[in-house]
């Protein structure tokens, strides 16, 4: 048996913007060439973006520019004040979170090293960020702020409409990170105030190698990929992926149709699986429901170290990820689990279950009786969760 | 970057079986109480390396018996990745029947290469083997305690080379990475032995336990009995190519190719040939032969048979192989 419980990371696509994707392989044509060939081509495109606007609730007046992922989009932002400062811009300063993925965190080590100020915001035991350490932050040469809208890890969902406000209140832009959004609550880009919004379509059943940057019609913008002036207005050179646009409109859509199938199906799915690891004694997991994302568990059980939980799971063919520092490239444990306010050996512990809306009960029941014999494997193995009266005996005894 | 870095590996996919198989059924996980050292007749230790907030951990148990020092048995418990259970797995194995001046010198690295499926392949990927580095470090701490002295006069004690802080680990390595055979190269190489002149030998300024020549002499012992081991291997697989081969190897290999293809040639025309001598000279192996009976006097000895016997030997056996006839 196989269960993918690593939906935050990537997902598998929808059959219905599979058939989208594959249909429209065809128009190859590109969509600003002068002759015919481009007809159908701007006929699919501009049906995507009418899905796209409706989708994220974005104005005539606002942008989406296509890109090829989040991690583009975040670029996009954080770069345009970047350049804004190269060009003479006083503003210098970005505010973010310590919960940004590396796509934010990256580009923002990158502003530094270019001369520019970041401050990073904590968070605190239940993943969220302090809103009014953000407007403290702020200075007279404050340019953008940047807040994820919820974390991949901890699921910890922001209150990114009050801090829009904030940013407004002080004439300072706003940007979510928004990879996690789409399909997992309802998003509206104008309810939520920003200038700024970027989302992938692989996070939402869509393909891989499409999405999208919301940019509120007026506020600034440069782009990151120069060339020709006649592809999007010249806000994104290069070809546009035709079918992967219109694969992507298509899974905003039936993302948006699916939100009440996640609330009543998938969230007591995730309860269920929630509810069944909590009974495992030593074992505990983070971010209050109502402020977490509805597809997610994270959870520690002590003594059990995150990747060789993954190695277990693996070897029975299920699916998920972990905030331990043995897996990641710098053999650091996750910064964002961390920031929860526990202590490092808990992020190393740490491990994530994100389902989707493919997820189904029976998968749940064998998830659930898997994770249980791993942990009692991996206990037994664990010198963290040995027998400790012996032990201190015999500190005791020499 | 390159072409193979481009596509991000997968570090579980390049474990070896050995460190799979380990890190799902740990042969040697479990703890000693001091009920299971006293029905032994033995000194329970109890040593802990690292801690849960670096990822790893690991706890070692040895029974060990005090009238020879030898322990006599050893498990482990660990909080760590795949890589750390296996590799203490491995090292608490390992120490079974050592004595406890010897088992302070399993390394992390003889610890990995234990766990190889294959010698030329690592049981890890590079970016593991810190994962791995626990195991030597929890038996220091094991053997400290059960001597009653600090992890420092352990790694001390290891020391050959006082001025220039190397210890014998650091020679061995030096002589096995830069291929050393001669005393002054390891000097050159080390740093070792180019201060106060002590420890290259007996005869110094001051007495010495041991020598940078035993530690070369030593060493080179153990990699010679490695190479004929290796090769005792190889060719039972039928992989050993000429270079690697021992000198009776490639003796043996010559002769079955002249007994196959080139002997009956020359009997045919009453003549033979034997093999004197076979010398390395890089990157030729020059093979000397003596043409016997009718070959010894003939004009084609060191022109059409002569070429025909080199080229059959470079197909057959080696490209580099010359024939020369004495």
């Amino acid at each position: 048996m196989e269960v993918y419980l690593d939906n935050n990371s990537t997902t598998q696509m929808d059959p219905r913007v599979e058939e989208v994707y594959i249909d429209n392989i065809k128009k190859f044509g590109n969509v600003n060439v002068i002759y015919n060939k481009g007809i159908e081509t701007r006929a699919l495109l501009n049906s995507a973006y009418d899905t796209l606007y409706e989708g994220i609730g974005a104005q005539d007046a606002d942008d989406i520019v296509i890109t090829s992922s989040t991690t583009e989009g975040n670029n996009t932002v954080i770069k345009t004040f970047l350049h804004e400062f190269l060009e003479g811009s006083e503003k210098n300063h970005i505010i973010s979170t310590v919960a940004e993925h590396s796509s934010i965190k990256a580009p923002l080590k990158y502003c530094k090293k270019m001369g520019m100020d970041v401050t990073y915001v904590g968070t605190d035991i239940n993943g969220l960020v302090n809103i009014k350490e953000i407007e403290e932050a702020i200075t007279d040469k404050t340019c953008l702020i940047s807040v994820l809208i919820a974390s991949n890890e901890t699921g910890a969902i922001q209150d990114i409409k009050e801090i829009s406000a904030i940013a407004k209140k002080h004439g300072v832009f706003m940007h979510s990170d928004g990879a996690q959004a789409i399909s997992r609550m309802k998003v509206d880009v104008t309810d939520l105030g920003v200038d700024y919004f970027s989302f992938s379509a692989h996070k939402f059943h869509g393909p891989k190698g499409v999405g999208g940057l919301f940019v509120k019609g007026g506020v600034p913008y440069n782009t990151l990929i120069h060339g020709a002036k006649n592809v999007m207005g010249g806000k994104r050179a290069g070809s546009l992926y035709n079918n992967g646009v219109a694969a992507m409109a298509t899974a905003v859509e039936i993302a948006n149709i699916n939100l009440p199938f996640l609330d009543h199906t998938t969230q007591t799915l995730r309860n269920k699986l929630e509810d069944e690891l909590l009974k495992i004694a030593d074992t505990k997991s983070y971010v209050p429901r109502v402020k977490r994302l509805k597809n997610l568990v994270a959870i520690s059980f002590r003594g059990v170290e995150g990747e060789s939980m993954l190695w277990d799971m693996n070897e029975n063919g299920i699916y998920i990820s972990t905030g331990s520092s043995c897996s990641s490239e710098d053999l650091e444990s996750s910064a964002v689990v961390e920031a929860l306010g526990e202590k490092v050996e808990i992020a190393n512990a740490t491990v994530m279950f994100a389902l989707s809306k493919f997820t189904t009960e029976e998968d749940i029941n064998y998830v659930i009786e898997k994770v249980k014999s791993s942990v009692e494997r991996i206990r037994s193995i664990s010198m963290t969760y040995a027998k400790q009266e012996a032990f201190t005996q015999f500190v005791e005894d020499h | 970057m390159a072409r193979d870095e481009l596509v991000t590996g997968n570090v579980w996919e390049q474990y070896s079986k050995k460190v799979q198989d380990r890190m799902n059924n740990p042969v040697a996980m479990g703890e000693f109480t001091q009920e299971d050292a006293d029905k032994a007749g033995a000194k329970l230790i109890v040593a802990d390396f690292g801690a849960e907030s670096c990822g790893d951990a690991v706890r070692l148990f040895w029974l060990v018996d005090e009238s020879t020092d030898t322990i006599i048995d050893s498990k482990f418990k660990s909080f760590g990745c795949g890589t750390a259970i296996a590799s203490s797995d491995a090292m608490a194995e390992l120490c079974i029947g050592k004595k406890i001046d010897d088992v302070v010198h399993i390394t992390n690295t003889e610890v990995e290469a234990f766990l190889r499926d294959d010698s030329d392949q690592p049981a890890v990927p590079p970016q593991k083997m810190h994962c791995s580095v626990m195991a030597y470090d929890v038996i220091i701490e094991a053997a400290a305690q059960y001597k009653g002295i600090t992890r420092d006069d352990i790694v001390n004690a290891d020391i050959i080379c006082e001025c220039a802080r190397k210890t014998r680990k650091d020679l061995v390595d030096a002589i096995r990475e830069h291929q050393i055979t001669d005393i002054d190269d390891l000097i050159k190489t080390t740093k070792a032995g180019s201060y106060c002149k002590s420890c290259i030998k007996p005869g110094g300024h001051e007495p010495r336990d041991v020598y940078l020549v035993d530690v070369l002499a030593d060493t080179l012992e153990t990699l010679e009995n490695e190479r004929l081991t290796s090769a005792a291997e190889t060719t039972e697989s039928g992989a050993n190519s000429f270079d690697k081969m021992t000198i009776v190897q490639r003796i043996k290999a010559v002769d079955a190719v002249i007994d196959e293809y080139i002997r009956p040639m020359l009997v045919m025309d009453g003549g033979d040939m034997e093999i004197i001598d076979i010398k390395e000279n890089i990157p030729h192996f020059d093979i000397y032969i003596r043409y016997l009976g009718a070959c010894g006097s003939c004009a084609s000895g060191s022109t059409g048979t002569l070429y025909a016997i080199e080229s059959t030997l470079r197909q057959k056996v080696d490209e580099n192989i010359r024939v020369l006839p004495v």
